[in-house]
C-alpha cells in the first residue's frame, strides 16, 4: 500500500508487520518518533502479541532486549548517538551471545558539544561490535531493510544494526510502499532461535572463556558475518521476488559501468550524488557511484571487481576519525590493496551540516582535474578554525572551543 | 502441570548437621536443604574457595525457588564470583536455565526474559535475577531501580559479601564502615572503609513499593528458604538480600562461614526482616544479643580495630551503635512471651 508518511513511521509500521514480541525503548532524538510510533502500535493492538517496555535507560533497553532474545522472543529496540554509547557494553555482548536482535539506529553526531543532528559518528563507533550495519539510501529503504534485517539476523544469529540518516530519513515525509501482513509473513518465518532458555534443556549461556577457547569463538563471529556476507544478496533476491522491488543487497552501484571516478557514500547522501552524477554525466564526465548497504560485514571482494574498473576513488564519509581521517575510506583501501588507483577522503556533513549538490559537483570536478587532496573537509570555515587556533596560541585559557567558534560565526549573539 | 524431570539423588556424607536443614526434626520442619530430592541446582564441582557463603547461599535460595514453584525457575546473573566459580567454560554448575550477560544489567535481562515467557504464553515459568552486592548496590543499580518501579516480574536476589570480591577485595557501597578492603585498606588517618557511606539497599527496594523484601543470612536456612518460598508467592518486582560472608575478602576462616553470619545477625549488624509494599511486616527476634566485637574479632577485615587505644574504642562504639540502631528500628530484641 503506498503511504505518504514521516519516515520513522514507516519504519515502525515495518517492525510491527515483523510481528515483534518484545519491544523496548528509551527516547532520544532523532529516534524518538519510531519509538512512539511502535508503542501506540502496541497499544491499539495493530500490533499483537507484543510486550512494549519503556525503560530507564539505552542499556536497560538493548540488556531487556538480550534477555528477551535468549529466551526465543523476536525483540527489537532503537536508538541514536549517545544512545548507542550508553549501551556500548551491552552492544558487544549481543554479538558476542549471537542474539538476533534489531535496532535501528537514527544516526546522529556524538558530543561533545552536544548535537542532535545526523552523521554516522554513533555507527562507526560499534564498527567492530559484531553486529551486522545496515545503511538504507532513503525511506523506503529504511523499511524494507528492517524485514531483511529480521531474517538475516535470525538466519545467521547475529544482531543487525539498521542506520537510518537522522532527521534527513527519520523526520522526512516520503511516500513509501508498505507491504501486506501475508508478504511479510511469506519471507520472514517466526523465529527459531540456535539456542535458547529452556526448561525441558537447560543450558547456560554466556560463560566465561579463557585463552584456550576465545579466539575461536572471535573467529566464528567473523565467520558469521562472512556467512552474511553471502546470505545479504540471496535474501535480498528473495526480497525482490515476494515484495516486487530492489531493496537492501551488498550496495548499490549508480552508472558505474564506463566511470573514472567513482564515489563512495553511505546511506541518504547518496541521493544527493546520485543527483550531482546525472548533471555531470550530462556535462560529459564520466562518473558513477555506490552506495553501500552493508557496511559490516564489508563487501571487500564485490567492491574490489567494481572499484578496480575506476581510475580515481572519492569517498564522502560522515565521520571523522580523529587522528586518522576517514574511516569507510580506510576500508575501501583495505578493498582495493595493492591497486593504484587512488582513494580520496572527502569528510562531510558532520553534526548535520548540509552537504550540497554544489560543494560535491565542485569536489568531484576537483577530482578530475588531478587537483583533489588526499584528504578534504568539505566546507570547512576555515577561517573560524585559524581565528580559534590564533586565540590557542595567544592565551593558554583562551575559552572554551565551541563558545568561541559559535561566537565568531556571530551564532551566540543571533540566539540571544 | 507436568513435573520437570529435573531433580536428582543427593548424598549425604554429614550424619546430621544445621546447614543441610536439620534432617534430625520430624520432616515437616525439614528445609529444602534437608531432602535428598532437593534440587540442587547449583551442584557440586564449581570454583568456589573453600567455604564461600555466596556458593551456599545461591543453593539455598534456588532450590527454595525451584521447590516452591514446581522447578520452574530461570536464572540471570550479573557478572561476579557466583558467575566466574560457576560458569569456567566448557563447564556449568548449574542445573537450570541459566544465562549472564554483564555486570550491572542483570535485572534488566531478566526483564526481557520475563517478558519472553509471558509472549510466548509460559507465565508459569518464574524469573530470578541474582548478583553480588557491587553488582547490584553500584554498577546494577539503574537497571534494578527501573525493574523494580515497573513491577516487573522478577525475584532479585543479592549475595551480599560487602564487597568486590570477584575482582580482589574492593570496597562496593556495601562495605561496612572500618573493613579493610584492597580499595580502602588499614592504613592512614581513617583505616579501612570510612563511616557515613554506603546505602541499605532493601530500604531502597521498599522505598520502590514492591510487593515483598527480605533480608536472609546463610546462617538462618529455614527463614531463608520461607523467604524464598514467599516471595515465589507474589507476583511482580521482589527483592531479596543475603547476607554471604566471604573468607577469603572478611579475612575469617572457611571453617566458620556460618557461624560468622550468625554472629552478625546475632550482634544487630545484620538485621533479618520482610516487609511488604514498603512496610516492615516482621522481623527475626534475637534471642541474646552479643557485642559487635565478638562479630568483629573473627575476622581478619577488622583486625586494625583490635589494637587497642581510644580511636579504636570509639569506632567498635560506633558500630555497636549501628547495631543498636538495627535492634532498635526492626524491633528485634523483645520480652520474652
Ligand atoms: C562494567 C564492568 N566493570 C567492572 C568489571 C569488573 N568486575 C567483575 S566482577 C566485579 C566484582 C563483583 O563484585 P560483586 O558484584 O560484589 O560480586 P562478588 O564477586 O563479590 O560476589 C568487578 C568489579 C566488569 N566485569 N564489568
Ligand atoms: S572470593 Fe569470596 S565470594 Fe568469591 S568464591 Fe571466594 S569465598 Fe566465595
Ligand atoms: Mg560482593
Amino acid at each position: 500500500m503506498l503511504k505518504q508518511i514521516e519516515g520513522s513511521r514507516a519504519v515502525a509500521e515495518a517492525i510491527g508487520l515483523c510481528r515483534p514480541e518484545v519491544i523496548c525503548a528509551y527516547p532520544i532524538t532523532p529516534q524518538t518518533h519510531i519509538v512512539e510510533g511502535l508503542s501506540e502500535l502496541v497499544r491499539e493492538g495493530v500490533i499483537e502479541n507484543c510486550e512494549y517496555i519503556n525503560v530507564e535507560s539505552e542499556f536497560a533497553a538493548l540488556s531487556v532486549a538480550i534477555g528477551a532474545s535468549a529466551a526465543g522472543a523476536r525483540s527489537y529496540t532503537a536508538t541514536s548517538s549517545q544512545g548507542l554509547l550508553f549501551m556500548a557494553e551491552a552492544v558487544y555482548n549481543a554479538a558476542g551471545l549471537g542474539l538476533p536482535i534489531v535496532m535501528t539506529l537514527g544516526n546522529r553526531a556524538i558530543g561533545a558539544p552536544i548535537n542532535i543532528w545526523n552523521d554516522h559518528s554513533d555507527s562507526m563507533a560499534m564498527r567492530d561490535s559484531g553486529w551486522i550495519q545496515l545503511h538504507a539510501e532513503n525511506n523506503q529503504e529504511a523499511l524494507d531493510l528492517h524485514i531483511l534485517a529480521f531474517r538475516l539476523a535470525e538466519e545467521v544469529s547475529c544482531p543487525v544494526m539498521v542506520n537510518v540518516d537522522g532527521f534527513i530519513l527519520t523526520h522526512a515525509y516520503e511516500r513509501v510502499d508498505l507491504p501486506r501482513q501475508e508478504q511479510v509473513d511469506a519471507f520472514l518465518p517466526p523465529y527459531e532461535p540456535v539456542q535458547v532458555l529452556d526448561l525441558a534443556d537447560p543450558v547456560s549461556i554466556g560463560a566465561m572463556v579463557g585463552p584456550d577457547a576465545f579466539a575461536e569463538v572471535r573467529y566464528l563471529a567473523h565467520y558469521k558475518q562472512l556467512m552474511a556476507l553471502e546470505r545479504i544478496p540471496v535474501l535480498s533476491a528473495d526480497f525482490r521476488e515476494k515484495f516486487g522491488r530492489e531493496s537492501g543487497g551488498l550496495f548499490h552501484s549508480y552508472r558505474c559501468d564506463d566511470a573514472e571516478v567513482v564515489v563512495i557514500a553511505l546511506g541518504s547522501v547518496n541521493g544527493t550524488i546520485k543527483d550531482v552524477i546525472d548533471e555531470m554525466r550530462s556535462g560529459g564526465y564520466k562518473i558513477g557511484s555506490i552506495s553501500i548497504t552493508s557496511f559490516r560485514p564489508f563487501p571487500l571482494v564485490a567492491l574490489r571487481e567494481v572499484l578496480s574498473r575506476a581510475r580515481k576513488l572519492v569517498v564522502v564519509e560522515k565521520n571523522l576519525a580523529v587522528g586518522l581521517g576517514g574511516i569507510l575510506s580506510s576500508n575501501i583501501r583495505m578493498a582495493l590493496r595493492g591497486l593504484v588507483q587512488p582513494v580520496h577522503t572527502v569528510i562531510a556533513g558532520l553534526g548535520g551540516r548540509p552537504i550540497t549538490m554544489k560543494s560535491l559537483a565542485e569536489v568531484f570536478h576537483k577530482a578530475f582535474k588531478n587537483e583533489l587532496e588526499d584528504t578534504h573537509y568539505l566546507d570547512l570555515d576555515w577561517n573560524a578554525i585559524n581565528r580559534e587556533l590564533d586565540r590557542s596560541r595567544a592565551a593558554r585559557r583562551s575559552g572554551p572551543i565551541a563558545e568561541n567558534i559559535l561566537r565568531d560565526l556571530g551564532g551566540i549573539e543571533k540566539r540571544a | 502441570m507436568e513435573e520437570m524431570p529435573r531433580e536428582q539423588q543427593v548424598k549425604f556424607y554429614q550424619k546430621g548437621t544445621y546447614t543441610v536443614g536439620n534432617r534430625l526434626v520430624n520432616a515437616k520442619s525439614r528445609a529444602v536443604q534437608s531432602s535428598i530430592t532437593r534440587n540442587n541446582s547449583l551442584t557440586s564441582g564449581h570454583r568456589a574457595c573453600q567455604g564461600c557463603g555466596e556458593a551456599l547461599g545461591a543453593r539455598y535460595a534456588i532450590d527454595a525457588a525451584m521447590r516452591a514453584c514446581n522447578n520452574r525457575v530461570m536464572a540471570v546473573n550479573a557478572t561476579g564470583c557466583l558467575e566466574v566459580f560457576t560458569t569456567p567454560y566448557p563447564e556449568t554448575s548449574w542445573q537450570i536455565p541459566w544465562l549472564h550477560s554483564l555486570f550491572g544489567n542483570a535485572a534488566a535481562v531478566a526483564t526481557g526474559v520475563a517478558a519472553a515467557t509471558r509472549v510466548k504464553g509460559k507465565p508459569e515459568i518464574r524469573i530470578i535475577a541474582q548478583g553480588g552486592d557491587g553488582g547490584t548496590t553500584d554498577i546494577g543499580f539503574g537497571c534494578l531501580s527501573g525493574m523494580f518501579e515497573r513491577n516487573d516480574d522478577v525475584l532479585y536476589i543479592c549475595y551480599d559479601n560487602e564487597g568486590y570480591m570477584n575482582t580482589g577485595v574492593q570496597r562496593s557501597s556495601a562495605t561496612p564502615p572500618t573493613a579493610r578492603t584492597a580499595t580502602t585498606p588499614a592504613v592512614g588517618k581513617e583505616p579501612g572503609n570510612v563511616f557515613g557511606t554506603g546505602k541499605n539497599l532493601p530500604r531502597i527496594a521498599m522505598a520502590h513499593g514492591i510487593p515483598y523484601v527480605a533480608t536472609a543470612s546463610v546462617a538462618a536456612l529455614h527463614d531463608l528458604e520461607a523467604k524464598v518460598t514467599k516471595a515465589m508467592s507474589f507476583r511482580g518486582a521482589r527483592y531479596i538480600h543475603i547476607q554471604v560472608p566471604c573468607p577469603l575478602g572478611w579475612g575469617s576462616s572457611p571453617a566458620s562461614t556460618i557461624n560468622v553470619a550468625r554472629l552478625s545477625v546475632k550482634c544487630g549488624l545484620f538485621p533479618l526482616f520482610e516487609a511488604e509494599r514498603g512496610e516492615v511486616t516482621s522481623s527475626v527476634p534475637i534471642r541474646n544479643p552479643i557485642p559487635v566485637i565478638d562479630f568483629l574479632r573473627t575476622q581478619r577485615r577488622f583486625a586494625h580495630l583490635m589494637k587497642g587505644g581510644e580511636e579504636n574504642e570509639r569506632k567498635i562504639a560506633k558500630l555497636q551503635a549501628i547495631a543498636d540502631e538495627n535492634i532498635r528500628r526492626y524491633n528485634l530484641v523483645r520480652k520474652e512471651v
